[in-house]
């Protein structure tokens, strides 16, 4: 919210610098967010007296002798048409700084340093300025809007600073106001806040007016919707004369940023600026029957607003209507059909408190936000509307525009405008903030805050005022209390009142940490992805139609389409990580993401979807294989003290014989494979990738084993290398578990060398395992690893059909 | 015999100064020492032709000579074997400068690392982790939190809906609903989330982490929060960081602040990290809404609370100083290299 310091002044008698208040603001909870001085571009710019003016033949310039006072005199070259001897205007010194603009002398183009200059032969110290150049409007300062010089009053003193007469000195505050503090979504309310902690009175703004006997008759509002429209306040304004707000309230307008239109609706903007209360004035003469119905519209009803825009309308719109149709969409904008003219000669002025979730969901659904919008939704007090409403009047008669009637409608549900009672314990406020505030600094702070307090003993009584409806229960007195009492009183303590609790990390929790440490070890850096993906991405993964993965969740009102999905698999968004590390040239790494893929029980979802935390590893670079990223899946069982087993199986993103199930005592965990050559291509890969997932709520709900000690085997081993030929369809696995199940001191079989071609049969390959014997309770005999080795082979040969390669 | 026995010593003296190698040693050693066709041990064969009276000096000759040969080979094995060494030292010398083999261990991403790191200060003051569901519903996001339908905070948040009722929590805060729902006083826990807001640009991302901590139990004051902040500070920033409380509004909190912490870049002297102010905004913090404490079933006269909410990725970025919070979320392997905390 821009709040001009000039305009503060009117309400408080501000006695420290513009940086000073804005420490205070801070202090008592409204941050400023930036803080400028109007005239900030401007510098070393002066009254200056042309004492002789003579044009320079066959040229549109004029060569001045301009008196700057204490300054000197000086020759200044001039082309606007309107200088002239004995003129008074802004002369920039050499030096000065003001506003370029380009060749049509209105566009600002920049800032500029005046220099020393030569034009047509004539030397030219400083430069005489127009408004734009001082950066000041018509509304800012009368005439200055002109094409020209600006002309300053003929009683300004040579060589005086220009920025006080052109009111280039005020400064504007940009003040950020917290959702609790609406009333202070005004100039009158930041003042409030301003003398309190200034510790100075407040003036409050006149609210006086002359209703006059005259009456408008047959007039009435009728409220049909009082749950959105809880106070409506209607009054007759006759004798109405459109033209020109004065000066001052233009300049006001101007400061923050809003154009003057004309007197009537000036005064409405200037009281919505000025207290916050929206307000609204309709042409009498367009209202038929002399009515108002504040209701809900029909469906399809229709309006047209003051900007010329027609919307269709629903019942979840609030309207003022006339006794035919609708003139206003109440809260956000009034209505084209009973907009101020300057043939308006009666108008009809509204103060009203909408209720704020209505106007938000008008202003949402229609995509129609306002000045006025914004402050119903952050939540208007009736106090304001009734005294707006005064005020607007007040400004009618003090402008001269129009006369009052004494035609006055106040509708409202009965809520009091009174300052409400609040009781507190002392003890209580104190207890919240942890220190003993002076009982006389309390009842200093709500005396200030003009919360007329009074102390019994413990019990402080206070008397809140309608506009502060956030004033609820001692912890808002505390609240109050310690922003003007100042933070820095607060001192640290370590709750001592509190019992001894022990804290840290679950065994759940635990367990997710080391895994991911046991992944870093492995080289694999962790990775965070959006929770959220894109149908694109199901696409790039070829998921069928019918794919569980295709059962997603959807944003109602995502930031765009690509993150407009709740993830059903974690694989899309780590094909897309491992493509964008290819483009940027890391063609090697190993990434993963422990993340949540969402099930949804129902669509549309009616309960808490299924949050299923899911591991997903991807790997790439010309040293990965299927098996060195089995390699991580093995080091997730041992991180989680699992054992996993492996199916050959396929993915419609993965290669169809690099891919495999991941399971654990007999379910399914998860699965892990090579990206298939389409989904690669299409991501642009230059080397090949891996990618794992595995679904760790699943994994946690199987048993796992711990970490334990197992003594050390008392007797030496001993190991055979077996060299053995098999039909080609035969797995690893099978060979290692027909070994394991021949004999029960084998702790061991690996898989260390594979061949195929001559001397072995086409149809048949070679495999050769090294298989450790560990001894039990007693050493191995001489011959013991023969016989077992024989029994081996034997069950090798009536299992699978596999001889010893000779 | 002494003519014998001073030849054996020359031949040993002239060969010796050619040997280079341990083998060759060896084989030249084995010419005079070896028990059964050495020179010397050769000599003692000679003993049937010497005469009884001279048999005993003969003798004493040879086992001197024996011995001073020994010594000898005993010596020039060491120098040889010292020579050998400082020979497969130089063969073996390497350019130091040259590029160290990787230790390739990857790392937490660096808000995993943050989070560990705040979960680790605060473990110690006795709180517990809770992670709450990264879907909400409308209650525990916002009406239990003090935040009615109709309230203008609600707009603090550009929330994603996900049906009328469901949405994508806008902040940690709902995990504060459950866990007391769910656990009486008294409670200290730190819930780190996921939490989204419609919201993209160089300092907000859709997606964000924060870091809630709540504290319910009797007494609980605004200079209880400061007290536990100050050490929160000094343990992430380093001693001597300060806080500052400044007024602010959440509608669970009352009274709510936000702490600022004293730059830890230039002490609190003004620099570009805190804008010339001395100060960084790191959190949002409060006494808990008695509102609050009531919709969960606790007596809000017998037990008060505090709060606070941290966002990680800001913090991380303060830390280490990076500029752009999508950095976080690209998984660009240069960046992830770069943050190894812990």
């Amino acid at each position: 919210m821009l709040v001009p310091l000039s305009w503060l002044k009117d309400y408080v008698d501000i006695d420290v610098t513009p940086k000073e208040l804005e420490k205070k603001l801070f202090s008592c909870g409204f941050e400023v967010e930036e803080l400028w001085e109007v005239g900030k571009d401007v510098s070393n710019v002066v009254v200056g007296y042309v004492e002789e003016c003579e044009a320079i033949p066959e040229t549109h310039l004029h060569v001045c002798k301009v008196n700057a006072g204490e300054y000197g005199t000086f020759q200044v070259c001039c082309g606007a048409d309107n200088v002239e001897a004995g003129g008074k205007y802004p002369l920039a010194l050499v030096g000065a700084s003001v506003y370029a603009t380009a060749k049509d002398h209105k566009t600002v183009e920049g800032v500029m340093t005046i220099k020393k200059g030569k034009l047509r032969g004539y030397d030219s110290e400083g430069m005489l300025c127009s408004g734009v150049e001082l950066g000041v409007s018509e509304d800012l300062y009368p005439g200055a809007g002109y094409n020209g010089l600006l002309v300053l009053p003929a009683d300004a003193q040579i060589g005086a600073d220009v920025k006080p007469i052109l009111g280039l000195d005020d400064w504007i505050f940009d003040v950020s106001i917290t959702a609790n503090r609406p009333d202070c979504q005004s100039i009158l309310g930041l003042a409030r806040e301003v003398a309190a902690v200034l510790k100075k009175p407040l003036k409050e703004p006149s609210y006086e007016y002359h209703e006059t006997e005259v009456k408008k008759d047959g007039f009435n509002v009728t409220v049909e919707a009082p749950d959105l429209c809880p106070r409506y306040i209607g009054h007759y304004v006759y004798d109405v004369k459109i033209g020109d707000s004065p000066l001052w309230m233009k300049r006001r307008l101007a400061l923050v940023g809003q154009n003057a239109i004309s007197n009537i609706v000036d005064i409405t903007n200037y009281v919505m600026l000025e207290m916050g209360q929206p307000m609204h004035a309709f042409d009498e003469s367009y209202v038929e029957g002399g009515v108002i119905v504040v209701r809900r519209a029909k469906d399809g009803e229709k309006i047209t607003t003051l900007d010329e825009q027609e919307y269709a309308l629903t019942q979840n719109n609030l309207v003022i209507c006339d006794g035919v149709k609708p003139v206003a969409l109440a809260g956000v904008m009034g209505g084209l059909n009973s907009e101020i003219r300057d043939t308006t000669n009666a108008v009809l002025f509204e103060a009203a408190k909408f209720a704020r979730d209505n106007i938000r969901k008008t202003a949402r659904a229609l995509g129609k936000r306002t000045d006025s919008s914004a402050k119903f939704e952050k939540g208007v007090d009736e106090y304001t509307t009734v005294y707006a409403m005064k005020r607007a009047l007040h400004l009618v008669e003090e402008l001269g525009c129009g006369k009052v009637s004494s035609t006055h409608v106040d509708c409202n549900t009965g809520n009091s405008i009174a300052p409400r009672g609040m009781k507190v314990s002392l003890t209580k406020v104190n207890d919240v903030l942890g220190i003993e505030v002076p009982t006389s600094d309390v009842l200093a702070i709500m005396e200030s805050l003009d919360f007329k307090p009074t102390v019994d003993g413990d019990e402080l009584t206070i008397w809140v005022p309608a506009y502060r409806e956030d004033m609820d229960s001692y912890p808002d007195v505390a609240e109050e209390v310690i922003r003007m009492y100042g933070y820095d009183h607060v001192k640290p303590t370590f709750m001592p009142g509190a019992k001894v609790t022990t804290g840290g990390m679950n065994e759940k929790q635990r367990r997710e940490l080391k895994l991911k440490k046991d992944l870093c070890a492995t080289g694999a850096y962790e990775c965070i992805h959006y929770s959220f993906f894109s149908p694109s991405d199901l696409d790039l993964l070829r998921l069928p139609k019918e794919a569980p993965e295709r059962r997603t969740i959807r944003i109602l009102n995502p930031i765009n389409e690509e993150l407009s999905l709740m993830r059903t698999t974690l694989a899309a968004s780590m094909l897309n990580a491992i493509s964008r590390n290819q483009k940027k040239g890391n063609l090697a790494g190993r990434l993963y993401e422990i993340g949540k893929k969402f099930i949804a029980k129902q669509l549309p979802i009616q309960e808490y979807p299924d949050e299923r935390e899911t591991l997903c590893i991807g790997i790439f670079g010309e040293n990965e294989s299927f098996f060195t990223l089995k390699g991580m899946a093995e080091k997730v069982a041992e991180s989680l003290y699992y054992q996993f087993t492996y199916e050959p199986s396929k993915k419609p993103y993965l290669h169809p014989y690099q891919t495999a199930t991941i399971l654990c005592n007999g379910t399914e965990i998860g699965y892990l494979g090579k990206v298939a050559y389409p989904v690669a291509e299409k991501l642009d890969l230059r080397t090949d990738a891996y990618l794992l997932e595995i679904d760790l709520k699943t994994l946690g709900e199987i048993p796992a084993g711990k970490a334990s000690f197992e003594p050390l085997p008392k007797f030496p081993g001993e190991s055979r290398d077996l060299a053995l030929v098999m039909d080609k369809e035969i797995t690893c696995g099978q060979v290692e578990e027909c070994i394991k199940g021949a004999c029960k001191y084998v702790k061991g079989v690996k898989l260390f060398d594979k061949y195929e071609g001559a001397p072995i049969p086409p149809t048949k390959k070679s495999m050769a395992f090294t298989i450790d014997f560990v001894p039990g309770e007693e050493p191995f005999e001489a011959d013991s690893v023969d016989r077992f080795v024989k029994k081996i082979l034997g069950n090798l040969k009536y299992q699978l059909d596999i001889d010893l390669r000779s | 015999m002494n003519e014998k026995f001073g030849e054996i010593k020359q031949e040993i003296l002239d060969g010796i100064d050619n040997l280079a190698s341990s083998k060759a040693v060896y084989e030249f050693k084995k010419q005079f020492l070896d028990s059964k066709a050495g020179k010397i041990g050769l000599l003692m064969k000679e003993m049937k032709n010497i005469a009884p009276e001279e048999r005993a000096s003969f003798g004493k000759g040879v086992n001197e000579l024996k011995e001073w040969a020994g010594q000898r080979f005993a010596d020039l094995e060491e120098m040889v074997r010292a020579k050998e060494l400082d020979r497969r030292y130089e063969s073996e010398k390497v350019d130091v400068t040259e590029p160290a083999v990787e230790m390739k261990a990857g790392n937490l991403h660096p808000i995993t690392q943050m989070r560990n790191e705040i979960i680790d200060v605060f473990s110690g003051m006795g709180f517990e982790v809770f992670e709450n569901r990264e879907i909400e519903n409308d209650y525990y996001n916002f009406t239990a939190l003090n935040t009615p339908k109709d309230h203008p905070a609600r707009d603090m948040q550009d929330t994603f809906y996900l049906s009328p009722e469901f949405l994508l929590a806008t902040q940690t805060s709902a995990a504060q609903i459950h866990t007391m729902e769910a656990k009486k006083p008294p409670i200290k826990i730190l819930c780190p989330g996921k939490v989204f807001r419609s919201d993209d640009d160089a300092t907000h991302s859709p997606m964000f982490h924060q870091m809630e901590g709540l504290v319910v139990d009797k007494k609980i004051t605004l200079c209880d929060l400061k007290g536990m902040l100050d050490v929160f500070v000094q343990k992430i920033y380093g001693e001597g960081t300060t806080t500052r409380l400044r007024p602010s509004y959440f509608p669970f909190t009352e009274p709510s602040v936000e702490v600022d912490v004293s730059c830890f870049e230039c002490g609190g002297k003004g620099c570009k990290l805190c804008k010339g102010t001395g100060w960084i905004e790191i959190l949002g913090a409060g006494i808990v809404n008695r509102k609050v404490l009531s919709n969960c079933g606790i007596d809000p006269d017998e037990y008060s609370g505090l709060a606070f909410g941290i966002g990680l990725e800001r913090a991380t970025m303060l830390k280490y100083g990076i500029n752009n919070i999508k950095l976080l979320f690209e998984s660009d392997l240069k960046v992830l290299e770069q943050i190894d905390h812990n």
